[in-house]
């Protein structure tokens, strides 16, 4: 079964949020505005909504993130879902059969939704294709291959601030694209939602071989791949790819890719400056930029929480019709 | 089936009978909220009308609807805006057409979930029958006997007409 078909369900809705390759530009602004629309339940004194009462969803854990759980049981519980929490061994493998037990005694406990993070990439479409009917899985990142929502809260920060039109905008990714997940979703993101130009800038030891294929400028220059960027997404640097032979250090990664008010100089005026989080202060951002004025990285945090709630509840729906 | 005008005449006197309301139960402040669309429209006149002095506010439902997993999410959910804390607040309820109820009943359980309300006056435009739950308005402009097969929709919201429709 082909990736399009597994995540979206008969009737064009979505089923599966696996990746953001197969999905169609429209069913990405249908995020958006559902999440625009689901932004003011954190205003309420009851910081809920019923929309899913009675289901219950499980957040599937092999790999440790204790940030992007927590979105997603928040997300999960403004939504009134029941949810459960499981922290599964690294050593699980996917092929093993001990986790298609561990889906079938969760189906057998009628769970309704999976939430998937797991360090091998493919992950969680094993798991979607192994799945019951009735159970859908969201991709909380899989190995190098793809994160999806936080892709989508990065879109869904850039409009706020930057308007529809993203054809208008130059995007610059900076960091560590080769083990970059979260890169590799914003790029099909930023792609599928016909941004006008979207850069790449990494040392070559950082750059995956497929770059090109993407469809990004690739520059190793920092200040020339952030001249004029509208938007500049920092990428986090995992500090184990140091002791490789990838980087020198952490002062010349600093020196050469990381992000100060100087350099801040050569971009858009109203640039608006991202990070996944969590931040390595003074190696991918300098303190005061990451706490400035053109910093959105908290509120990315904030946003992260409507997008999560916005495909958890697009991805339970069976089917879809106008509402009147 | 009923046109801008015949509407205004209904609005009128619907002021006046919530006019009468709000006397007898000595309540002088409300907040007036009207329910996403056509509730919207219909309280936007009303609000004018009656001069009320706090701010209109407006709910959308979707998030409530018990039909959710049946008809699926419309990506085109207005946030709903209430312009104050509604704790301890005398509310007018306004929508155009109260037919099931639930949609009533949605509204309260979000209103709740903002705040506890000092009381709530149910206003709406037409009341026609088959009501599914037990929620009776309190201020009608119009009631309407209608067949299984017919659904009277608000258009708006300038000019506001109300049309009877078939469903096939």
């Amino acid at each position: 079964m082909s990736q399009t078909n597994l995540q979206i369900d008969q009737q064009g809705k979505l089923k599966h949020f696996l990746s953001i390759e197969g999905l169609n530009r429209q069913l990405l602004i249908d995020i958006l505005d559902t999440a625009e629309s689901f932004s003011g339940v954190a205003e309420q004194s009851v910081k809920k909504v019923p929309l899913l009462r009675g289901r219950t969803i499980v957040n599937l854990f092999f790999e440790a993130s204790t940030r992007t759980r927590t979105t997603f049981e928040v997300a999960a519980k403004r939504l009134s879902a029941d949810v459960l929490n499981l922290n599964i061994s690294a050593s699980s493998t996917i092929k093993g059969e001990s986790l298609l037990d561990t889906l079938r005694n969760l189906e057998a406990m009628n769970c309704d939704m999976f939430v998937v993070r797991h360090g091998d990439s493919g992950a969680a479409h094993f798991i979607a294709r192994h799945v019951a009917p009735h159970v859908s899985v969201i991709n909380a990142g899989d190995g190098r291959h793809a994160h999806p929502t936080q892709a989508m809260l990065d879109m869904f920060t850039i409009r706020r601030h930057k308007g529809d039109d993203f054809g208008r905008l130059r995007v610059a990714i900076v960091g560590d694209l080769l083990h970059s997940r979260v890169a590799r979703s914003q790029i099909h993101a930023l792609n599928l939602l016909n941004t006008g130009e979207v850069r790449v800038v990494a040392p070559k030891t950082l750059l995956p071989k497929y770059a090109e294929d993407l469809g990004v400028k690739i520059y190793h220059d920092m200040d020339e791949g952030i001249n004029d960027a509208d938007v500049i997404i920092m990428l986090r640097l995992q500090r184990e790819r140091m002791k490789g032979a990838r980087l020198p250090s952490e002062h010349e990664y600093f020196q050469l890719y990381g992000l100060t008010e100087k350099r801040m100089q050569y971009a858009q005026k109203d640039v608006l400056v991202m990070h996944p989080g969590p931040i390595n202060r003074g190696v991918e951002i300098e303190s005061r930029v990451a706490d400035g004025p053109h910093s959105v990285i908290l509120q990315q945090v904030t946003h992260g929480i409507a997008v999560r709630m916005a495909v958890m509840s697009m991805a339970m729906q069976t089917q879809g019709s106008s509402h009147e | 089936m009923m046109n801008n005008q015949d509407i205004e005449q209904l609005l009128d006197n619907m002021v006046n009978e919530l006019q009468q309301q709000l006397q007898q139960r000595q309540i002088k402040d409300p907040i007036m909220i009207g329910i996403h669309r056509g509730g919207v429209w219909i309280a936007q006149r009303l609000h004018e009308k009656m001069g009320l002095d706090s701010a209109l506010g407006s709910l959308d439902i979707s998030f409530y609807r018990d039909d959710f997993t049946r008809i699926g999410m419309n990506p085109q959910v207005q946030p709903s805006e209430l312009p104050m804390s509604i704790d301890d607040q005398h509310i007018i309820l306004i929508d155009d057409v109260l037919h099931t109820g639930r949609t009533i009943r949605a509204a309260m359980n979000e209103l709740f979930d903002y705040g506890r309300p000092a009381s709530i006056l149910l206003a709406v435009l037409v009341e026609r029958n088959a009501h599914e739950l037990p929620i009776q308005a309190d201020v009608i402009g119009k009631r309407l006997q209608l067949n299984n097969d017919e659904h009277i929709k608000l258009t708006g919201p300038a000019p506001l007409e109300l049309v009877l429709q078939k469903i096939s």
